[in-house]
């Protein structure tokens, strides 16, 4: 059944890339939903995060520098650390000012990623990007529908690990002091917690997390360009998260795979109903209707679909279970 | 290296200080950074392109060239009423979108709507317009030598002189006349002004209004030196983000310093090292003065 083969591949690769997208949402959801850091320059994280895994786990090559072919998890490593550190650097020139210039920084980071992407040819491979990128489960790329599944359980165990992590860390002391930060900052600092160094935390897992998105999709395509990286990643991340509900992780993950799903029906719709000369133009609206959706709930439903759940330390059960019982 | 950079950096630096303005006065008195700002340099240049291909299909000779400029008496006239256009736009998106953000007092969510509302705005142009390239005039211009090995285009001259009055007259309106008052006594103390009778909703309509269409000048001048495409705007933000910060943010002549600063720095890089580095030069500089001294050259700590 070659129908039933396409298919699967087909939904694999929806799929995978709707979890590539969660990836980078729930690293959003860090910096947005848990400390309310603004970062409109999502794009530069991930971009940042494809051309070092690429750069360290390709074979060498005469066109650009590097090729190490080192192994796949060393170059999402890798990734993470350099998108990570980066992040920290912007974070310790801008958090200690207001939160606007946080925002504009990150805006020129995404300009400056995709300006070295573009002309550095020696790094990055300029505007035809960098091809060969290995893939997992490369040996079964002959029979697609089982290569997608392959990739399909690794990049979704990968998600599930994240959102157990965060997940963990939302409960933990850690994630108290960043919600604590966000809503009142003078109380927070009145308990002696410092406030610009839980957010520069904060804002380097979440870009670290952005750069692993990058590198696990730049894997999963095999090939990467700049035109990938441009302010429409960063919109698109960013409705996610809105529409999904911002400081709830499965909000995050939710969020992706719907606005996810939008697009590509969307983008299916036009190439079947406009003739090929008007398909840019009607591509154009594809981002204002995102646009329009994400103006709407943030103007109407404000903490998206899932919305925040307040979240308490696990021991306050305990505690209140104790003083129940004293009490009987 | 010859001194047509000089020249070439003070012919950006107007274009960005006059969008650099509009910035600097949204931010000092919404109290936000607004990402849709180059899509009112970008309206205001497809405004001017329709109203002026409209006015010379009417009007014979509208698009006739004024002497030994490239664009007719139809292009002014188009450009007047898009600055007005666009100081609408501006007014309708506060309306529909910021207004009712502030009202429920979420500063930085406000942010986060204008860069959607940018996003959403420059795919409507290039929905209306296509990304393809439009132009004011195909006529190539001559560029006059004016001594110290510079050249400069007639056009570049005449636009020069705009911004400067249009500099000189905005400065005025700001230190001089009741609304300029009232605009710095906004953002000086909102809640003072508020108390003292300020009519605070006006100083934020008028805001809006001179920032929409001094962007909309910035689009008009692009479009007649170089081009019109949707994201020309957007290409200028950054660029209007530096100078803003550099300039002390808040502060309209530290913005116009800002901004021959960043457009000097950028036609000097163009002349050094190449054209496609150009816009790492307004990063850099943001990135430095964030650095070195954030409230930048004429602002105030707070």
């Amino acid at each position: 059944m070659p129908d039933m083969i396409g298919l699967t591949a087909y939904a694999s690769f929806f799929l995978v890339t709707a979890l590539v997208n969660a990836i980078a949402c729930l690293g959003l959801n860090v910096q947005w939903g848990q400390t309310g850091l603004f970062n409109v320059g999502v794009a530069g994280f991930v971009a940042i995060g494809a051309y070092t895994s690429a750069l360290l786990t390709t074979p060498a090559s005469p066109e650009h520098l590097g090729g190490f072919a080192l192994p796949i998890a060393l170059g999402w490593l890798g990734a993470m650390l350099l998108a990570g550190a980066i992040s920290a650097f912007v974070g310790a020139v801008t958090l200690r000012l207001r939160s606007d210039y946080l925002a504009i920084t990150t805006f020129g980071v995404a300009v400056a990623v995709q300006l070295v992407a573009l002309n550095a040819q020696k790094l990055t491979g300029g505007a035809f990007g960098i091809g060969f990128i290995p893939r997992p489960f490369e040996a079964l790329a002959e029979r697609p529908a089982l290569f997608g599944l392959a990739n399909l359980l690794l990049v979704g165990a990968l998600v599930a690990v994240l959102y157990v992590g965060l997940e963990r860390l939302v409960r933990s002391p850690w994630g108290r002091v960043l919600r604590a930060i966000r809503e009142d900052e003078r109380a927070a600092r009145s308990l002696g917690k410092s406030p610009t160094l839980y957010r520069l935390q904060a804002f380097a897992l979440g870009g670290a997390i952005m750069g692993l998105a990058g590198a696990v999709n730049a894997h999963f395509i095999g090939f990467i360009a700049p035109e990938s990286y441009q302010s429409s990643l960063t919109f698109q991340i960013w409705a996610m998260l809105i529409v999904g509900g911002s400081g709830n992780n499965r909000g995050a993950i939710f969020g992706a795979g719907l606005i996810w799903a939008l697009w590509s029906v969307s983008g299916l719709a036009i190439g079947a109903f406009f003739p090929p000369e008007e398909q840019a133009r009607a591509a154009a609206l594809r981002i204002v209707a995102i646009g329009l959706a994400l103006a709407a709930t943030i103007a109407l439903r404000p903490r998206g679909l899932f919305g925040e759940r307040a979240t308490v330390s696990r021991h306050l059960d305990d505690a209140n279970a104790m003083i129940t019982t004293d009490r009987v | 290296m010859t001194l047509q950079f000089l020249a070439d950096g003070l012919i950006a630096g107007a274009l960005i200080g006059l969008g650099a303005i509009g910035v600097t006065l949204t931010y000092s008195i919404l109290r936000f950074a607004n990402f849709a700002h180059g899509e009112f340099v970008s309206f205001g240049a497809y405004a001017t392109l329709l109203l002026a291909a409209i006015i010379g299909s009417v009007v014979a000779g509208a698009d006739q060239p004024i002497g030994p400029f490239s664009f007719g008496w139809g292009v002014i006239v188009a450009a007047v009423a898009a600055m007005a256009s666009t100081g609408a736009l501006a007014l309708a998106l506060d309306a529909v979108l910021f207004k009712r953000l502030r009202d429920k007092g979420a500063a930085i969510t406000i942010v986060m709507a204008s860069f959607g509302a940018s996003m959403a705005l420059r795919s409507l142009l290039e929905f209306a317009f296509t990304s393809r390239p439009a132009y004011f005039s195909r006529d190539l211009q001559i560029a006059l030598p004016v001594g110290l090995g510079i050249r400069v285009t007639p056009d570049q001259i005449a636009l020069l002189g705009i911004t400067a009055v249009l500099m000189i007259g905005v400065h005025l309106l700001l230190t001089r006349s009741q609304i300029g008052r009232a605009m710095r006594a906004v953002s000086e103390n909102p809640a003072l002004a508020r108390v003292a009778g300020v009519d605070v909703a006006r100083v934020i309509r008028a805001a809006w209004l001179i920032g929409g269409a001094l962007a909309c000048v910035a689009g008009v001048m692009l479009g007649l030196l170089v081009q019109i495409r949707p994201f020309m705007g957007f290409d200028l933000l950054l660029p209007m983000f530096a100078a803003a910060i550099l300039g002390g943010i808040g502060s309209v002549p530290g913005a116009l310093a800002g901004a021959l600063i960043v457009g000097v720095s950028e036609a000097a890089a163009v002349q050094m090292i190449g054209a496609e580095w150009r816009a790492a030069v307004a990063f850099l500089l943001l990135i430095g003065v964030l650095l070195v001294k954030p409230t930048g050259l004429f602002g105030r700590s707070d």
